[in-house]
């Protein structure tokens, strides 16, 4: 039955060839606009981490001094150092590293000089992040406790500098010392970058690690948010009143997390009761998603798209409801022949949509061409995301699915308007 | 034209009615909220910096031993204002539109007990307001005895500071600014002059900061300030100048590395800062083109279905002495009745939408004149689309109602 309801939804829709094109046309359009939309707010508000992101926690306090504390401020997403350290030094996670980002010129093997994006953090941030090696392995907690001259460098660095070949220890010259290095990191970005989302948010991944030790003792230079309370001749010292250091830990079982968020809350108690401020303070621990949710990492221009892409999408499905409409009470005479032969109210009505699916399919296969021009021109826009705004098999299943959906629902109606058509009446007027 | 005869044939046809005005509802409400955002996007572009954009570029240099900033400053003012057509050199933190370089809170009284926000602080050496062009309107320009230099931290511990009259006006509300003083932790500042206008250098419509929250600090270069530099030159000639520059910085900084992403002119700097703008608004028209095209194509369809239904009464009416004109109305008239009903729907929900859309993304409120000109336009748009189903109705010949079916 299915086969001669398709023969006759193609003999209908090669009638009016117009009106076919009109309503393909118009389905084509708005899934094209909402499956663009919708495919960038699927890879930005991608899971960066998905194996993990439930365990790894974004760990920020307020414990600012009572003259710089104001109710109801937002948290700062940085500790100050000594936080940092204190917290390090409990060790209370499964891992857990301090980091910031920060900028070095490095000597190509051409003799140019290269200005590398640089991480300072510890050793656990490697198995923290599963971080994979190409050559060597990570320094050791050992030699951020020694200030090791030591560092990890990206991939692409060590086909820059070294040609692709095992570089693990041969030195690094920055500005005067050497750093030798003990790892070459595999294929590895995170996108977005969810660790520190201060230094942009996508992009690859820092083409030098080394500990944030050996950074401080070398006084490296960092970049990223940076607030102090108060003046501080070396915003880095160990006590200045600057918050600036990214703090991550992982809790590998929700008790454990529980655990941990005792403990930050009893660290917030135990500075409050040594005087440091007297409000009671904040700590808080976010896993990945709700960092990046809380941190807005789908830009409310994306949201705004996709919500503009749905309604024009809306508006072009009314646009179908009316012109399937139009088509199917048109036929009223050849509709009313059916029934008189026989044919029931459903078999009517599933004609119809079966006309309505294929009308549907071919705007999906049109607005998946138009999507794919659509991905091409967000690519072209001058974001960080641009380049990593591809659409995956879920994206081509939900375009043909919601091709189809729509199609089908704006065929209900007319279907259902058209299998109600009276016979004789119909009959009569013909 | 009579409008009776039209509603009651229009009842006859109510689904297909309600659906072409349920369209054009959803049409007026996106179209009036996209035409205010990108009337927003416009005007957010429109940004004043309060600087001779036009003469201006900026260089940032990076990776030299802070040890050697003094010695680098030198080398660089000397070196890139010996090129042909430099005006002025100027060792400067930042520039409207270039990177973000200092926000600092600021109180009233040294206790810091009254906060008053987070401007932007422009730090710069002697001559900077000058070649950047910014316009006093009261006090003072800082003199040579102004120029502090920084033993300790980023800031003097007393400056001498010139403000924006927003920001003036944002710390003493109604006052004279020129002699008051303020502080950001135990740093005093002191008005001797305000300009007319210094924006931000990287502003966010949805961060507190207003657009004008500057303070200009003047200070000596030395290792708290070094490595980034403002270069003023003829407006016909910057271009070339700032071309120059970065090829005569690889002799006169072997040292350092220049940033060439940060290191352009102004007019580049601001096209870059406005990308997603303009971005934005590209996508927002064309989200308008396709919308009003859908919607046009979807009376155009209907009107004919219409049309081409009516043919036999179209027909009858001819022969009893209607005019050609007379089909051409009433057409006409119907689409008016069914656009104007789907305006009104429209303008309920475009305000509707406008609430959701300022709740969510904090837009402002939609300004009652968008109404009638998207009503406007789409009565527009209908009259057209119903125009060429209507001119076909009118030829109808009146010998139609003589034939059966």
């Amino acid at each position: 039955m299915f086969g001669y309801y398709l023969d006759l939804a193609l003999r209908s829709l090669k009638r009016n060839r117009v009106l076919t094109a009109l309503m393909v046309l118009a389905i084509a359009l708005g899934i094209g606009t909402s499956m663009t939309t919708l495919t960038v707010m699927h890879v930005l508000s991608g899971d960066p981490i998905p194996q993990k992101s439930a365990q790894l926690f974004r760990v920020r306090m307020d414990v600012s001094p009572d003259d710089h504390f104001r109710q109801g401020d937002k948290v700062p997403d940085n500790l100050t150092r000594r936080d940092a350290e204190a917290l390090l030094r409990d060790g209370k996670a499964d891992h857990q590293a301090a980091m910031s980002a920060g900028a070095m010129v490095v000597v190509s093997a051409q003799g140019e000089p290269l200005r590398v994006a640089t991480r300072y953090t510890g050793a656990d941030f490697f198995p923290m992040f599963d971080v994979p090696m190409r050559y060597g392995q990570a320094w050791r907690p050992e030699d951020d406790a020694a200030r090791a001259r030591v560092a990890v460098i990206s991939g692409d660095l060590n086909e820059q500098l070294f040609g692709g070949k095992d570089s693990v220890g041969k030195t690094l010259q920055v500005g005067g010392q050497s750093l030798r290095i003990v790892g070459v990191l595999g294929d590895w970005a995170m996108n977005p970058r969810f660790y520190d989302l201060s230094n942009g948010q996508f992009g690859n991944s820092e083409q030098v690690f080394l500990p944030l030790s050996t950074a401080l003792d070398l006084k490296l230079s960092t970049s990223g948010s940076l607030t102090c309370w108060g003046s501080a001749p070396d915003s880095r010292a160990p006590e200045a009143p600057c918050i600036w250091l990214q703090y991550w830990a992982e809790l590998d079982t929700p008790a454990k997390a529980a655990a941990y968020r005792q403990y930050l809350q009893n660290y917030i108690a135990l500075q409050q009761q040594g005087g440091r401020f007297s409000h009671p303070g904040l700590a808080e621990e976010l896993d990945v998603m709700q960092w990046l949710d809380a941190k807005g990492v789908v830009p409310s221009d994306v949201r705004l798209q996709t919500w503009l892409a749905l309604g024009f999408l809306g508006i072009c499905l009314l646009n179908t409801v009316g012109l399937l409409l139009a088509k199917f009470l048109r036929r009223s005479g050849e509709i009313g022949v059916r029934r008189a032969l026989g044919a029931s109210r459903r078999a009517i009505f599933l004609q119809c949509l079966v006309e309505a699916g294929v009308v549907g399919l071919a705007g999906g296969v049109l607005g998946l061409a138009l999507a794919a021009l659509g991905l091409v021109l967000v690519r072209h826009q001058p974001t960080d995301y641009a380049a990593y705004i591809h659409m995956d098999l879920s994206m081509l299943l939900l375009t043909f699915a919601l091709a189809l959906a729509s199609s089908l629902l704006a065929g209900l109606l007319p279907a259902w308007r058209a299998m109600q058509v009276a016979p004789a009446v119909a009959l009569k007027s013909n | 034209m009579q409008i009776k005869p039209v509603l009651v044939a229009l009842k006859k046809h109510r689904l297909a009615t309600l659906l072409i005005a349920l369209e054009i509802a959803l049409a007026c409400a996106v179209l009036c909220n996209a035409v205010f955002m990108i009337a927003s996007r416009l005007s957010a572009m429109q940004l004043v910096s309060g600087v001779d954009e036009s003469s201006l570029g900026f260089i940032q240099l990076g990776g030299f031993d802070p040890k050697s900033a003094h010695d680098l400053n030198a080398r660089v003012v000397a070196g890139l204002g010996a090129i042909p057509g430099v005006q002025a050199v100027r060792v400067i933190n930042s520039v409207p539109f270039g990177p973000a370089a200092g926000a600092f809170g600021v109180t009233l009284d040294q206790a810091g007990k009254q906060f008053r926000g987070v401007p932007e602080l422009y730090l710069g050496a002697p001559g900077t307001p000058e070649a950047l062009g910014l316009k006093l309107v009261a006090g003072r320009m800082p003199g040579a005895e102004d120029y502090q230099t920084v033993l300790e931290g980023y800031l003097p511990a007393n400056s001498n500071v010139l403000v924006t009259r927003v920001f003036a006006e944002h710390l003493w509300p109604g006052e004279d600014a020129l002699g008051k003083t303020f502080w950001t932790g135990r740093n005093q500042f002191r008005v001797i002059g305000v300009v007319a206008q210094l924006s931000v250098q990287q502003y966010d419509e949805e961060g507190e900061r207003g657009a004008q929250w500057t303070v200009f600090v003047p200070v000596q270069p030395g290792p708290q300030l070094a490595g980034t530099y403002l270069v003023r030159a003829d407006p016909r000639e910057l271009d070339r100048v700032m071309v120059d520059a970065r090829t005569a910085l690889a002799k006169i900084a072997p040292d350092a590395v220049v940033d060439h992403q940060q290191s352009d002119t102004l007019p580049a700097l601001r096209t870059r800062f406005f990308q997603a703008d303009r971005a934005l608004t590209g996508m927002l028209v064309g989200v308008i083109v396709s919308l009003l095209g859908v919607t046009a194509l979807g009376i155009v369809g209907l009107a004919s279905f219409w049309v081409a239904q009516r043919r036999k009464q179209i027909g009858i009416r001819r022969a009893i002495g209607a005019t050609r004109g007379d089909i051409l109305r009433y057409f006409q008239t119907e689409n008016f009745l069914i656009v104007t009903f789907g305006i009104a729907l429209g303008m309920l929900l475009a305000f509707v939408l406008n609430a959701l859309l300022m709740k969510f993304y904090e837009l402002p409120h939609l300004p009652l004149y968008y109404l009638p000109l998207g009503a406007i336009a789409l009565w527009v748009l209908g009259q057209l689309a119903v125009l060429g189903p209507a001119l076909r109705a009118a030829r109808v010949p009146p010998v139609v109602a003589t034939r059966t079916a």
